[in-house]
């Protein structure tokens, strides 16, 4: 137990710099971030593995080591608790003053009567009751409370299931990420991300062939421009099966056997036209610019066009910034609204050759600096533009600003160990309360013969798991036996009663009573 | 949609809720400067309460309450009643402020720091209606809350606006408000042992005739009872905290696509957990008993402290809807 507590509050401290540091899980770009501000010192992080603690291989093995610690102390107390449960309570301990509470009482009645009205306070209370004949004389064992460790082992072993279920989740969970525009869509394969994670189990095989169309996104706002929903109208269905329409939001994921598909974000694809100087038209070529400011939704991002003209060195490509609503502060322009009140874009018109195929991976929300350092794609122009307008280049191509699109950002998870976990999760904490609202106690009594050879003395003892409060507890106990016996001898002392009579079903034994 | 009268309102019964704790604060430290020494009158107590067990001295003191003279006693009413009608004003504060915004008022920093305090005080209240020795650490629980309301009102205040979409959900008033109850309790469980770690040195003191009995914390409660309500209201707050950290995974599921993903806030409530796990153990662990087991629980506090103030307002993460700026 006390490994297990260690090794749980190391896992504790372990999360510390995973919260304290940028995580590549959350941000990658914060790490870079790092990296660049901390040129010396991030190198040493990463070796450390400090740059994501919750997958490293001293986080599996703290939590490794917790779930063998956390078996090693579960199984044997389970195997205990149930031999308890069959067996009586324990014998009383030789000393019962040294027991917590304890306390004498003088008795007017023979040992066994005074053991018969103890044990009939005590079964009116729940206790299970054992007598045994103990070396100085007749005694009494007394237990109540069993669900308390009942709930404790429940508490473990909901413990080991929910670890086991974490594991499990990571081991053959996935999640993917990619950005849908109005009119696309996607299918679950991890090629297709822009982003994926996957479980080191999982393998394209495993993956639901499920196929999902965004007709339409929508983001409402407060007056004030609080974000108030945004919800995406999908069409989703198994590959080759029929569609069927939904509409997903902020807290209202789709889930489908096993896979969510969630909106974790949304943006503008600006759209434009472009017309060369022979006549041939491109019409509303989009590409998703990526917010970086959510709060008016100033977005960034590019726009690639390789295949306009007949050589490598005839693309032609826009970047900039998009503002849904513009607003010009000088010369430059900002958002002042995230709605799309006033829709406007700053762009640079590069020509040149952009390096897609340069077989060097690219982002696709910016152009490829070194091709621009190389002066192999050089700026033609400059336009800050509104809805239709245009600017025309130095060959006389026309790029016109035709409107925009809504994209979302879909996110879809598959995660098969979180049923199990909620499962595990919910009888954690019925344990828990079972084992801290439930008191356990153990009751003793004995009896012997009173001091001056008259009468018997009852002393009585508790042990109690659980509450600190137990001295009125144990009062009240003491008091209503004092009573009782007080009430017994009463009546046993009037010459007509024979002998006890045994209520509460006690067994009767001939201890004489001196 | 907002009612600007109706956020005014709540904005004044904030700065009214402020000065009646002050007033109760000063209420209470006048008791415990008129109070007779509850010290003296221990072992009488004790005495009475039939065999006191031997490692619990001045347990009597809850049970049996010591002599107060009658002007410390009317002071000590005095501070009750000041503290319950802040309670009522700080509860109108939050309630005003949900009539005025239309939804539960704990939708940013403000609103739920000053829910927790309210719960830290209603806790309070409790306990010492139920255990009248409790009182005594009246003014040691409305300092903190006093000092605690106007930071909260100086630095975190934000007006009374709309929630933003990813909190229009049921699981607000499941999660955050089980969080609220969780960080109240633990708030009081904690300055319940910074006053165990004072006053059991100032008892072992005392057992060495050293101390002075002038000394305030001669009027607070016995260590055994302090480290008692610290105890028991810890035991009281772990299953509604550990509640609140499972409606918080099975919100961050539907919202944001994965029940546990070590974002800073869920990194430190579980952190916190875990510290209040141990602060459980220790208190049944030879060898951790008293003095180390509240260390402990002090410790888990600030945890809880840390993760408001720093994980809201320094980091990033999923959690920053704190509409502090
Ligand atoms: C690995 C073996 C462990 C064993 C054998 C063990 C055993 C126990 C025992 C005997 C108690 C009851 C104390 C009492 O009766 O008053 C207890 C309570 C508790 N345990 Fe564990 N424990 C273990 C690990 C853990 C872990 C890893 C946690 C993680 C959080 C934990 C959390 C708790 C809590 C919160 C309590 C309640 C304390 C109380 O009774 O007030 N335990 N444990």
């Amino acid at each position: 137990m006390r490994t297990a507590l260690v090794l749980l509050f190391l896992l504790a401290v372990a999360a510390i710099p995973g919260s304290l540091l940028p995580q590549r899980s959350l941000s990658q770009s914060n790490v870079s971030q790092y990296f660049r501000d901390h040129p010396t010192l991030a190198p040493v992080l990463d070796r450390l593995f400090l740059f994501g603690v919750f997958s490293s291989p001293w986080f599996a093995a703290i939590y490794l080591l917790l779930f063998i610690s956390l078996i090693g102390c579960v199984l044997p107390r389970a195997a205990e608790h149930a031999r308890n449960l069959l067996s009586p309570p324990p014998a009383a301990p030789r000393h019962l003053q040294r027991l917590p509470e304890s306390t004498e009482l003088a008795a007017g009645l023979p040992p066994a009567a005074t053991l018969d009205v103890v044990e009939e306070e005590l079964r009116v209370r729940r206790f299970r009751v054992v007598r045994r004949e103990g070396r100085t004389g007749a005694e009494l064992s007394a237990e109540k409370g069993y669900l308390r460790e009942t709930g404790n082992l429940l508490f473990h072993l909901s413990l080991l299931a929910l670890l086991l279920g974490l594991a499990g989740g990571k081991l053959w969970g996935y999640e993917g990420s990619i950005l849908v525009t109005e009119g696309g869509g996607f299918c679950n394969s991890l090629q297709q991300y822009d982003t994926y994670s996957a479980g080191p189990l999982v393998s394209q095989r495993d993956l639901t062939p499920l196929c999902v169309d965004l007709t339409d996104f929508q983001a409402e706002y407060e007056e004030n421009a609080t974000a108030a929903s945004f919800t995406a109208d999908i069409g989703y269905g198994l590959a080759g099966a029929a569609t069927r329409n939904t509409t997903i939001g902020v807290n209202h994921p789709l889930r489908v056997d096993g896979d969510r598909v969630y909106v974790t974000g949304h943006g503008f694809s600006p759209t434009f036209s472009v017309t060369l100087p022979d006549g041939t038209a491109f019409t509303d070529v989009s590409a998703p610019f990526l917010p970086t400011d959510t709060a008016t939704m100033a977005s960034e991002g590019a726009l690639k066009l390789p295949d306009l003209g007949a050589g490598a060195t005839d693309q032609l490509a826009l970047q900039g910034f998009f503002a849904p609503t513009g607003l010009l502060q000088g010369s430059v322009l900002v958002s002042t609204d995230p709605r799309p009140l006033n829709p406007q874009v700053a762009i640079f018109v590069y020509r040149g050759y952009l390096g897609l195929d340069s077989g060097l991976p690219q982002s696709v929300y910016s152009l490829d600096q070194t091709q621009i350092d190389r002066d192999r794609l050089t700026k033609v122009a400059t336009a800050n533009l509104s809805v239709g307008e245009s600017t025309t280049l130095d060959d006389g191509t026309v790029v016109t600003f035709s409107g925009y699109k809504e994209f979302a950002a879909l996110q879809l998870s598959h995660d098969p160990g979180q049923g199990w976990v909620l499962a595990a999760a919910i009888s954690l904490l019925a344990g828990l309360l079972g084992m801290l609202l439930v008191r356990r106690e153990r009751v003793f009594a004995r009896v012997g013969p009173g001091p001056d050879g008259g009468g018997t003395v009852l002393s009585i003892g508790s042990l109690t798991r659980g509450s600190a409060d137990t001295g009125p507890r144990f009062t009240a106990l003491t008091d209503q036996v004092r009573t009782a016996l007080a009430d017994r001898a009463d009546r046993t002392s009037e010459p007509d009663v024979a002998a006890p009579s045994a209520r509460g079903g006690a067994p009767e034994k001939e201890i004489p009573s001196s | 949609m907002i009612d600007p009268s109706l956020a005014a309102l709540s904005d004044n019964l904030f700065t009214v809720s402020v000065v009646l704790y002050s007033l109760a604060v000063v209420a209470f430290c006048a008791e415990l400067a008129f109070g007779n020494r509850p010290a003296r009158s221990r072992e009488l107590v004790a005495a009475g309460a039939g065999a006191p067990p031997a490692e619990q001295p001045g347990a009597g003191l809850v049970d049996g309450e010591p002599a107060e003279s009658p002007r410390a006693r009317r002071l000590g009413a005095v501070a009750m009643v000041l503290t319950v009608l802040g309670v009522v004003s700080h509860a109108a504060v939050l309630v005003t402020r949900g009539m005025a915004a239309d939804r539960l008022p704990w939708g940013n920093m403000y609103e739920f720091a000053t829910a927790v305090v309210l719960v830290a005080v209603v806790a309070y209240t409790v306990l010492a209606l139920r255990a009248p020795v409790l009182r005594h650490i009246g003014a040691f629980v409305l300092g903190p809350v006093v000092l605690s309301m106007v930071l909260i009102g100086l630095f975190l205040y934000a007006s009374a606006g709309p929630l933003v979409a990813a909190l229009r959900s049921w699981w607000l008033g499941v999660h955050v408000t089980t969080a609220i109850l969780g960080f109240g309790i633990f708030f009081v469980s904690g300055i319940a042992s910074v006053l165990y770690l004072l006053r059991s040195r100032y008892e072992q003191k005392a057992a060495e005739g050293q101390a002075p009995s002038s000394s305030l914390l001669a009027r607070l409660p016995s260590a055994a009872a302090l480290d008692r309500t610290a105890h028991r209201t810890a035991v009281f707050g772990f299953p509604i905290w550990t509640f609140a950290v499972i409606a918080g995974a099975i919100w961050a599921e539907s919202a944001w696509g994965r029940f546990w993903g070590w974002d800073p806030k869920e990194t430190w409530a579980f952190i916190a957990w875990v510290v209040y796990a141990a602060y459980l153990h220790a208190r049944t662990t030879a060898g951790w008993r008293g003095r180390p087991s509240a260390w402990v629980n002090v410790v888990g506090l600030t945890v809880m402290v840390f993760n408001l103030l720093y994980v809201n307002m320094v980091s990033t993460g999923l959690h920053s809807y704190a509409g502090v700026s």
